[in-house]
């Protein structure tokens, strides 16, 4: 048996409201509430960034699973806002848990879909023998564009799971990965904000890829929409997943509990990461758990997770994730959003 | 060991001095003193300075300040304790002539606070705390006082008012100093409603940054007749003492334990207890500073510094005059200098000369200097001979 | 300015909170010390710095070094831990107002600072409400 042992999320406590957004802009906040479904999104403070949020929600992984950081084997960590342009995230986070030195750690990278390729990899290396645990994680702080559509998604946050095959609270039993070239979403070097294609990262992108990923997965499997207790997908908003699932052929209920981006907004490399924590914290022993993530590029990894016995008994062990988007909750001004996020010119 | 008495001192008017370097201001502080004393030659020269190399880049100052005074191939040394570098100069002074090795040392004090922007001072006022467990941390001087007056407050019920009327009462006495950096009156309600700094210390709780110099010679007091036609002031005690660099470390954070180290040995020393002092210099970087300061040295019992000063205890009519040149906060804090200018007040009003903010009376004075946040502290006592 | 060197070899303390203890007398060195003393016949052993404790003073800092001039006002408080180590951090994701002395804290891991735009990126320690 190959999964999950141990599971975290972190959510930063700052956030700031669609309407905040759409006023500066003079845009119709109301237009795009509906239109996304979207009403609020998480905004990391000046002294938050990948590796810290990443940091916190691999010790809660490392809790859930009930090892020490020495017995971590490899450490991965998926962003597309990496704090460094070169030097690893992972170091640090594996510094800071205690993995090092004996550990192997890289840094992924695949838009939003950085996350669920450090979960595959990391599982494949337990799966294989290499070792008992690996870390993965996907977490992202990354920026929209003032004044672009974007702006009111781009949020903050971290998921982490320990991957092993002891002490296992979700297993692994299928995955499937889609993958092609499709320009829908980049960022050259020296830009500060992604650029994309507008309605080209719908359809051709986004949807293409997920639910080819879906029923490639479920053909995999031999499953169908109705063997599974939840399911979740890459939310860039609410409307996308919504439609995916609809499209499949999951029920609101299904997808209700790992639907986070309205109120958390897009967390890039964590959004299906951070779903299935939010699930994991509620899920019973047996459930199946349906998940296809999507990263601009473009690609999708799927996974069929059946929760085993064990879960319950660390679900409440650290903070669950949606207390995290609940609660304590402050709400910024959109000058305060601007100057925690660097978006305003200094004299340097 | 010998007794060691000061013949001469030497200083200028402290401030903004954006025409004066510093090797000119100590030069001319320096010059004044031996003029002052009449002497016609030094044995050795010991000058504090915190920090030359971040404020100006320029170390070596044994060397340079000797070469401009014109004094080589004496024996010439900086020394450093963070604020209490010029007390501390004073008191190597001291061990030199009192031990018999030199007769005639000058002991001076200089800091160029100016060169470097707001941000630069900071930097390099900010090394004197504990460089990788309180500054990476976000603390700076006036936080860490600020933590002090905030538990201080808590335990003994000090109000802001109280607080503020250290730095009232202090340019009280600064504006009757022709030396002092602001000379000028400050109204209470000015104090307490001056820009936040560290919740609950504003800017007007804090001493300013200042260009400045002080100077004075010392040589063994039987020779002081024969060397000076100055009345000569007998240092009659000296102490210095340390406490844990980091507040967090400390177990009581208003009792300033190395102020305590320090004047226990210099009252032995002396054969003297705090109520034979007839007044006092302290340290008031921050106005929390000194009434932690002035309960350390034994003259109030912990917890009534504020109530006493309040009630004008400390003013310089009353029983216990504290800071008689309008301390750190009104005659400014060139940080390397202020140890030094204490012992100028010190002497200048123990042999009558200090004009409107003389104390009349006066035998027996106190300097207390201190570094950081209490980290070292440096006591002398002087006495009328 | 950040000296490279100074910063990583902090790291254990930093990262991981090591710090030692003596054996004698359970009092915690954090930073870890060679020794109580010259003539303290003391054994110090690894230890961890408890996670959780309460603040005993704090101060909110307006005016603060250039590196921090983006995050003012901050507050700033000394910490006793559960097992007595002292330490001082920023306290964070709590009004400035709603901390005194007593408040329960935990460590969590932030970003202390960065040098410039080009230097090193500087981890360590900060409080929240525990």
């Amino acid at each position: 048996m190959v999964g999950i042992a141990g599971y975290g999320a972190y959510i930063p406590r700052n956030r700031i409201k669609l309407e905040t957004i759409a006023e500066v802009w003079g845009a119709d906040a109301e237009a795009y509430r509906r239109g996304l479904v979207m009403y609020e999104k998480s905004v990391p403070s000046p002294d938050q960034d990948v590796i810290t949020m990443t940091v916190e929600a691999s010790r809660d992984a490392l809790k859930r699973a009930g090892i020490e950081g020495r017995e971590i084997g490899a450490v991965y960590v998926g962003s597309e806002s990496h704090p460094y342009a070169v030097k690893p995230s992972g170091t640090v986070v594996a510094e800071a848990i205690g993995a090092t030195p004996a550990v192997h750690v890289a840094d992924f990278e695949f838009a939003c879909k950085a996350g669920t390729e450090a979960m595959f990899v990391a599982m494949s290396h337990v799966k294989a023998g290499e070792m008992r645990f690996a870390l993965a994680s996907g977490a992202d702080t990354s920026q929209g564009a003032p004044g672009d559509a974007l702006e009111y998604s781009a949020s903050a946050g971290s998921a982490a799971f320990v991957m092993g095959t002891e002490n296992v609270v979700a297993e692994c039993l299928h995955t499937y990965s889609f993958c092609t070239d499709t320009p829908d979403f980049w960022r050259r070097e020296y830009q500060f904000y992604p650029s994309h294609g507008g309605r080209f990262t719908g359809e051709p992108s986004y949807f293409k890829h997920v639910i080819g990923c879906a029923q490639g997965l479920m053909e995999l499997a031999g499953m169908k929409p109705a063997d599974f207790a939840h399911c979740v997908f890459h939310q860039p908003n609410g409307k996308f997943p919504m439609t995916a699932a609809k499209k499949l052929g999951f029920s609101v209920e299904q997808h209700r509990t790992g639907l986070l981006t309205p109120w958390l907004g897009n967390t890039y490399s964590g959004a299906s990461p951070i779903g299935l924590t939010a699930i994991l914290d509620i899920a019973k022993p047996g459930d199946l758990i349906f998940m296809v993530s999507y990263g601009s590029g473009a690609g999708s990894d799927g996974f069929v997770w059946r929760c085993t016995d064990r879960l319950p008994a660390v679900q409440a062990l650290c903070r669950q994730t949606r207390p995290q988007l609940e609660e304590n909750k402050v709400y910024l001004s959109y000058g305060q959003y601007a100057k925690y996020r660097e978006k305003i010119k200094r004299a340097h | 060991m010998r007794d060691v008495a000061v013949i001469g001192i030497g200083i200028q008017r402290w401030g903004e001095l954006w025409e004066r370097s510093l090797r000119d201001l100590f030069v001319e502080a320096a010059l004044n003193a031996i003029r002052d004393a009449g002497v016609e030659r030094l044995d050795s020269m010991y000058v504090g300075c915190m920090s030359p190399g971040l404020f100006i880049g320029q170390e070596h100052l044994g060397s340079l300040l000797a070469d401009y005074l014109g004094v080589c191939p004496i024996p010439a040394l900086r020394v450093e304790s963070a604020c209490a570098s010029g007390g501390m100069a004073v008191r190597a002074g001291f061990i030199e002539v009192a031990s018999g090795l030199s007769d005639i040392v000058l002991v001076g004090g200089v800091e160029k606070m100016t060169d470097v922007s707001g941000g630069g001072a900071t930097y390099a006022l900010a090394t004197a705390a504990d460089a990788e467990y309180e500054v990476y941390q976000g603390a700076t001087f006036p936080g860490l006082y600020a933590m002090v007056a905030r538990d201080y407050m808590r335990r003994y019920g000090l109000t802001r008012e109280q607080l503020a009327q250290v730095a009232v009462k202090n340019h009280d006495n600064g504006a009757l100093n022709p030396h002092a950096q602001f000379p000028s009156k400050l109204s209470l309600e000015a104090v307490m409603t001056s820009t936040m700094v560290a919740d609950p210390l504003r800017l007007l709780d804090c001493s300013p940054i200042t260009d400045g110099a002080a100077a004075a010679i010392l040589c063994p007091l039987s020779m002081a007749k024969e060397l000076s036609k100055q009345p000569p002031v007998r240092i009659a005690g000296v102490g210095a003492g340390t406490d844990h660099i980091a507040l967090h470390d400390r177990k009581d954070f208003c009792e300033f334990k190395a102020t305590v180290a320090a004047c226990e040995r210099a009252y032995k020393m002396a054969g003297v207890g705090p109520e034979q002092i007839d007044f006092a210099e302290v340290h008031d970087c921050f106005t929390i500073a000194e009434l932690c300061v002035i309960e350390a040295l034994g003259f109030f019992p912990r917890g009534t510094a504020g109530q006493a000063t309040w009630a004008g205890e400390t003013a310089r009519t009353g029983k216990k005059p504290i800071n008689t040149s309008g301390g750190l906060k009104s005659k400014g804090h060139p940080v390397g200098a202020t140890g030094v200018g204490q012992i100028h007040e010190l002497v200048t009003q123990l042999r009558g000369a200090a004009g409107a903010r003389q104390v009349p009376g006066v035998k027996r004075g106190l300097a207390q200097n201190m570094g950081g946040s209490g980290g070292s502290t440096v006591v002398h006592i002087l006495e009328v001979v | 300015m950040a000296f490279v060197p100074s910063y990583w070899r902090e790291t254990p303390q930093r990262y991981r909170y090591e710090a030692v203890r003596c054996e004698e007398c359970a009092k915690v060195f954090f930073p870890p010390r060679r020794s109580c003393g010259p003539w303290c016949g003391c054994k110090l052993e690894p230890c961890t710095v408890a996670q959780e404790g309460r603040v005993l003073t704090h101060t909110v800092i307006h005016i603060g070094p250039d590196q921090f001039s983006d995050e003012t006002p901050y507050v700033l408080a000394i910490c006793e831990m559960d097992d007595g180590a002292r330490l001082t951090a920023q306290v964070v994701d709590c009004p400035p107002d709603k901390v005194d002395a007593g408040l329960r804290v935990r460590i969590e891991f932030r970003r202390i600072q960065k040098d410039g735009e080009s230097g090193i990126l500087m981890y360590g320690y900060k409080v929240v409400p525990a």
